[in-house]
This record gives C-alpha cells, sequence and structure tokens, in this order.
C-alpha cells in the first residue's frame, strides 16, 4: 500500500537527518489523533478508577509491573505514573511542533515512534484487536478507527525500518 | 528419635525479595498490538542486542508468549521494566526462582 505517493515515505539523507513525505491527509491525521491522545491523557491523569472511568485504554498504557506483588505494584505505580504521562506528553508536543517539517532530526524520528505506538496501543486496545486482521464491513461505526489503525501500523513499519537502517 | 532432616529449613521471617543480590528476571509478554519490528528494534535500542538476539527474543515472545529480556537486582530491573514500559511494551518482572 502506498497511499499514492511516489518515491519513499521516509528516508534518511546525508547528514543523518530523515526526509518525511507525508501527504497533507497523514498530516491532518496524526494532528487530530496527537490532540485526541493528549485531551484523553489529561483527563485520566488522576490513574485508578478515574483513568479507567476516562478510557480502560489507557491502562495499556500503564501496565503493571509486579504481577505477584500487588503492594509492590502500587509503589511502582506511584513513582513511575507521573514521569510516563509527563514523557508521553512531551513526545505529543514534540511531534506536533514537527508534524510540518519536512526534515526531521533522528531524535524527532524516535519521538515520532513512540506517539505512533502509543496511538496504536489506544486504538488497538479500544478496538480490541486481535492479531488476525479480518477486513472490516465498510458500514461498521468503527470502520474510520480500524482505517486509522491500519494506517498507524504501516507509518509505524516505515519509521522502524527508517531508523534501524536494517 | 529422628535425625533432623538435612535439607534446608525456609525461614518464613526473611523476606526473600529484599536480598541485594536475589535475582530477578524481566519478561516481555506477547500482545496483539506490537508490531515484531518495533519489539526488536526496541530490545536492540534499551539493551544494546545484536539485530539476532533482538529476534530471536522478540520471536519467543511472539511464539511462546514471553521471554525474559534481561535480569538482575530488582533495582535493575525495576528500570529496565519502567523504560520498557515507556516504550509501550508489556513488561513484568519477577524473582528468578
Amino acid at each position: 500500500m502506498a497511499f499514492g505517493r511516489k518515491g519513499a515515505l521516509i528516508r534518511r539523507n546525508r547528514k543523518g537527518a530523515f526526509e518525511i513525505h507525508l501527504q497533507a491527509w497523514e498530516r491532518d491525521l496524526l494532528g487530530s489523533l496527537v490532540t485526541q491522545l493528549r485531551d484523553l491523557l489529561t483527563a485520566g491523569a488522576g490513574g485508578g478508577e478515574a483513568q479507567a472511568a476516562v478510557d480502560p485504554s489507557l491502562t495499556r498504557l500503564f501496565p503493571t509491573a509486579y504481577p505477584d506483588d500487588v503492594e509492590r505494584d502500587a509503589e511502582y505505580q506511584s513513582l513511575v505514573r507521573d514521569d510516563l504521562l509527563e514523557r508521553r506528553l512531551t513526545a505529543l508536543d514534540v511531534m506536533d511542533e514537527t508534524l510540518d517539517a519536512d526534515i526531521i532530526t533522528e531524535a524527532h524520528l524516535t519521538t515520532w515512534m513512540g506517539v505512533v505506538n502509543d496511538l496504536r496501543l489506544v486504538l488497538g486496545t479500544r478496538l480490541d484487536v486481535s492479531e488476525e486482521m479480518d477486513e472490516v464491513d465498510p458500514d461498521d461505526p468503527d470502520a474510520p478507527l480500524y482505517a486509522a489503525y491500519h494506517y498507524l501500523a504501516w507509518l509505524l513499519e516505515n519509521i522502524v525500518e527508517a531508523l534501524a537502517g536494517w | 528419635m529422628p535425625v533432623a532432616d538435612p535439607t534446608e529449613i525456609h525461614d518464613p521471617t526473611i523476606d526473600e525479595a529484599d536480598e541485594p543480590d536475589r535475582p530477578w528476571v524481566v519478561l516481555v509478554w506477547n500482545d496483539p498490538i506490537n508490531l515484531m519490528s518495533y519489539v526488536t528494534l526496541v530490545l536492540q535500542q534499551l539493551f544494546g542486542y545484536s539485530l539476532e538476539k533482538a529476534t530471536s527474543l522478540m520471536l519467543d515472545v511472539h511464539h511462546k508468549g514471553k521471554a525474559v529480556v534481561s535480569n538482575g537486582t530488582r533495582e535493575k530491573a525495576e528500570l529496565d521494566v519502567f523504560r520498557l514500559h515507556e516504550k509501550g511494551l508489556w513488561a513484568t518482572m519477577t524473582k528468578d526462582d
């Protein structure tokens, strides 16, 4: 699926930076998703029941560390939750600020990678996806979300390949 | 009079988890969302693994449901779990029994 584009989506140039060839609709889509995720994260910032009430998919972004030890995990969560939340919000800001750029640094592209993955985690959890994805009925009210989810997978693969240089 | 059992006696007053050198392992669990290529790259970036090792671990996660990606003291394991959570991987830690 080339989405009507000529040439590579992301290409490392000779100076070690990355040329980005997103189309306008892609920048719009990503900008919209970034805004939605930011709203979600700030609404559910309290964690616990408040968070789960806002969106259970947020729990996927703050997983359990000690499955065998409830007390230790509560300690871990209280230590890292704010940090994890802040890092994610900062990453969203960076992506917002660089979304219209034609060339971005490796550090910024790495940030994009994290944001796109976070978006996939939230969307995928909300859609309750399985590893085998069947064709989505276009009349399914969630069809646009599935489309965004698949687009993000394709975008993420491109970012990973560009960064990894395998 | 019976001979005392020579095998180790477990003293329940010692909290084993606080022994400083007791090894912990960090597990990454399979999930239906994360891309295989993404997991592989993250393992390389976080732990400095070669492509071969990172791929092998990722395939273990994918096919066996989970894989041990690092081990060490509780502090080290917790830091590794945090870094994996930051990258969106489903990681947990447990005592290496």
